[in-house]
């Protein structure tokens, strides 16, 4: 018997942490003099007051989604990865690497073989830190961190000495095949009759993770793996005792994970750059543990989670643009968002179930 | 739903439009931040000085990450701002790809000029010669004969940079040693000024005495570590003498400013094409105020000037190292 109804839990609480998260935020603008409503304002219009600011919203809303789930099927392991930044790293090379050597005749099969790579590389980083903590038990939290920095090394080191074109002065790959190129959201919302501003980087990586959305619920919630992945991270001793390979589970739940991670790139790196840049995956494997958090590890709530996001972000790009609110600031906006709604969610679960608890005895 | 969210992005546009004046210009600084002391602070001097000259306002923008370039590219453009001004090379591969999509906006940007885009002016400097002014005040005012150089991100325009004030310093003293290092082969080198410092000193204990920094924001570290070792340094695009006065032999001039300013005066009629700003057009030379008139000897000041001369007539051809990525008076 749980304290509070489900959607309560589900939804109530995640608004109330916002809700004090953005209020903490609005004092934090007006200390330093600026007009929190005005603020406000903007990143609303900015993000969600046209198809431009939508596209970009959602644009970054599919990383999120991708970098999220990616977390939420560890999480349900009972697994913390904290690797989604290194693991996306890795799968923006395997994209490069698929994009710029293989001479694919349409782009349709260039993203089939992209997000194969991607996920295969991005499976691949968090491969060893799985088998540390399997066979070794060596804590996948400490491992996966130290991993993001040996990919980000790693990138240095491919950029500037392997794939960077002769000559060129940028810390970047060459430019994939033009015809390469993903359509936009925009093209395939035109196909449909619904007018959608085509220059902005939401592309078809969008659907793509809705249908990962759909995967991880059918395999978390309607095959044995998945069932054996939630049992696993209820009670490790449990399910070894009901026969479950902790090993093969730890394994999987890494795999899975650093694959949907790793797919996070056909988005930045195929749909977007048309390139592989340094820092292409930009803190969106952190953001993917705030988003688990919020979305309560479901793929429903990580699809809103992940949204809620993308408007932080673009709305927080729309504020660097056009007021005087150092970038700084913007910054602390949304780590203020994500400490209310991820780290501190007791904080406001305990007020809100005893709140319940006190509603239902009045009742009886 | 879909008329509140018509409404909602006419009254955005409205609103956006209204707080904009027809054409306001605008500048985007790059990694190393708009009070990076150097480059980007230059362009920042160059805009203000046109604001305080004509009244106009601009916007302005500070990139916070590689990935954001287009992002913040297409943004201004979209928001009717022209001229667009961009500080330095890293923008060209992306503005290749914003220009074409805003036929009616004119762009600029710095440190390139190898576009071909009609809409696009293009500002080039010419770096060795004004690095060669300062590498041979540097071997003049050297004790030891062993200087430093200090680059930023190891791309061709900073060995550029280094090969020029190498030449300078061999015209001068034949026997002299160069140090030169890199700061490192990410743009977070621009910005690193510990690790700057930690070279100065470095470099120092190599018998350096005399070292000049070409690094962005990152050249605050080797200033200040030379002037907390006692030896000089030579600062880099804007006019450095003053951050430590009297321990800053001279700065290698490079007019940003005056590259924005020129940009933002010709507004909408800015015209597309490469400009080179070279040492007869005061694109490039040495600072020389009463923070450094104590370092500069009359000898050193009339043979700085006399190679000047030179090479403004043509008569003294400095090696470019872009040219064929080859230096023949150091080796990287």
């Amino acid at each position: 018997m749980t304290a509070m109804p489900k959607w309560a839990d589900a939804i109530l609480v995640p608004l109330i942490s916002l809700l004090i998260a953005f209020v903490i935020s609005g004092l934090v603008i007006l200390a330093i003099g600026e007009d929190p409503v005005a603020a406000m304002k903007l990143m609303i219009t900015g993000a969600l007051g046209s198809t431009y600011g939508w596209g970009y919203t959602l644009y970054y809303a599919t990383n999120f989604i991708f970098t999220g789930l990616a977390v939420s099927v560890a999480f349900q392991a009972g697994l913390f990865n904290i690797g989604g930044e290194g693991q996306a790293t890795l799968g923006g090379l395997g994209v490069a690497l698929a994009c710029l050597f293989v001479p694919w005749p349409h782009w349709s099969l260039a993203l089939i073989g992209a997000a194969g790579m991607a996920a295969l590389f991005g499976a691949a980083w968090a491969a060893i830190p799985a088998y540390l903590q399997a066979k070794r038990g060596s804590h996948v939290v400490i491992t996966t961190i130290m991993f993001n920095y040996i990919a980000a090394a790693l990138m240095i080191y491919v950029l500037v000495t392997v794939l960077r074109p002769a000559g060129a002065m940028d810390t970047a790959s060459a430019r994939f095949d033009p015809a390469l190129k993903l359509p936009r959201l925009g093209d395939i919302l035109g196909l449909v009759g619904i007018p959608f501003n085509n220059r902005n980087p939401a592309n078809i990586s969008l659907l793509i993770a809705f249908v990962a959305c759909v995967g991880v619920w059918l395999l978390m919630w309607r095959t044995r793996l998945g069932y054996q992945l939630r049992a696993f991270g209820k009670s490790e001793k449990a399910s070894v005792y009901a026969g479950i390979n902790p090993v093969r589970i730890t394994m999987y739940a890494m795999l899975i994970s650093g694959g949907l991670s790793g797919m996070m790139a056909i988005n930045t790196v195929m749909g977007e750059a048309q390139r592989l840049l340094l820092n292409s995956v930009e803190g969106a494997g952190f953001i993917g543990i705030a988003v688990a958090l919020m979305g309560r590890s479901h793929p429903v709530g990580v699809l809103l989670a992940a949204i809620l996001f993308g408007f932080l972000y673009q709305g927080g790009a729309e504020l660097a643009l056009w007021t005087t609110i150092p970038r700084e600031l913007i910054i602390v906006i949304q780590a203020l968002v994500i400490l209310f709604t991820g780290a501190m969610d007791n904080m406001v679960r305990k007020p809100v179930e005893s709140l319940f608890l006190l509603l239902r005895k009045g009742k009886a | 739903m879909s008329l509140m969210k018509h409404l909602a992005a006419a009254t955005a546009t409205l609103a956006l439009t209204a707080g904009m004046a027809a054409a306001d210009p605008a500048l985007i600084f790059d990694l190393g931040g708009k009070f990076d002391k150097s480059f980007n602070e230059a362009a920042y001097e160059g805009a203000q000085r046109w604001a305080q000259e004509t009244g106009g306002t601009y916007k302005e923008l500070e990139m916070q990450s590689e990935a954001q370039r287009e992002q913040a590219l297409r943004r201004l453009a979209e928001s009717g701002a022209n001229p667009v001004v961009m500080t330095g090379f890293a923008f060209g591969d992306v503005l290749a790809q914003v220009a074409p999509d805003f036929p009616d906006t004119k762009f600029a940007i710095i440190d390139v000029n190898w576009l071909d885009l009609a809409n696009v002016k293009q500002v080039a400097f010419t770096e060795h010669e004004g690095s060669y002014l300062v590498g041979m005040m540097a071997a003049m005012a050297s004790k030891t004969g062993t200087v430093g150089f200090v680059g930023g991100m190891d791309i061709p325009l900073i060995r550029r940079f280094g090969c020029g004030y190498a030449q300078g310093v061999k015209a001068v003293n034949a026997d002299a040693t160069v140090i030169a290092n890199m700061t490192g082969s990410t743009p977070a080198a621009w910005n690193d000024p510990v690790k700057g410092g930690e070279l100065a000193k470095a470099q120092k204990s190599q018998g350096a005495d005399v070292i000049f920094a070409a690094a962005g924001g990152t050249g605050i570290g080797v200033l200040q570590a030379a002037a907390d070792e006692g030896i000089l340094s030579i600062g880099v695009d804007s006019n450095q003498n003053h951050l430590h006065p009297g321990k800053v032999l001279t700065s290698m001039l490079k007019r940003v400013d005056n590259a924005v300013y020129e940009a933002f005066k010709a507004g909408v009629d800015l015209e597309p094409g490469v400009q080179v700003m070279d040492l007869k057009a005061g694109g490039v030379g040495y600072a020389l105020d009463d923070n450094n008139a104590a370092l500069v000897s009359e000898e050193m000041k009339a043979a700085v000037d006399a190679a000047s001369a030179k090479i403004a007539s043509g008569e003294l051809v400095v090696h470019d190292y872009m040219s064929d990525e080859t230096c023949p008076a150091l080796t990287f």
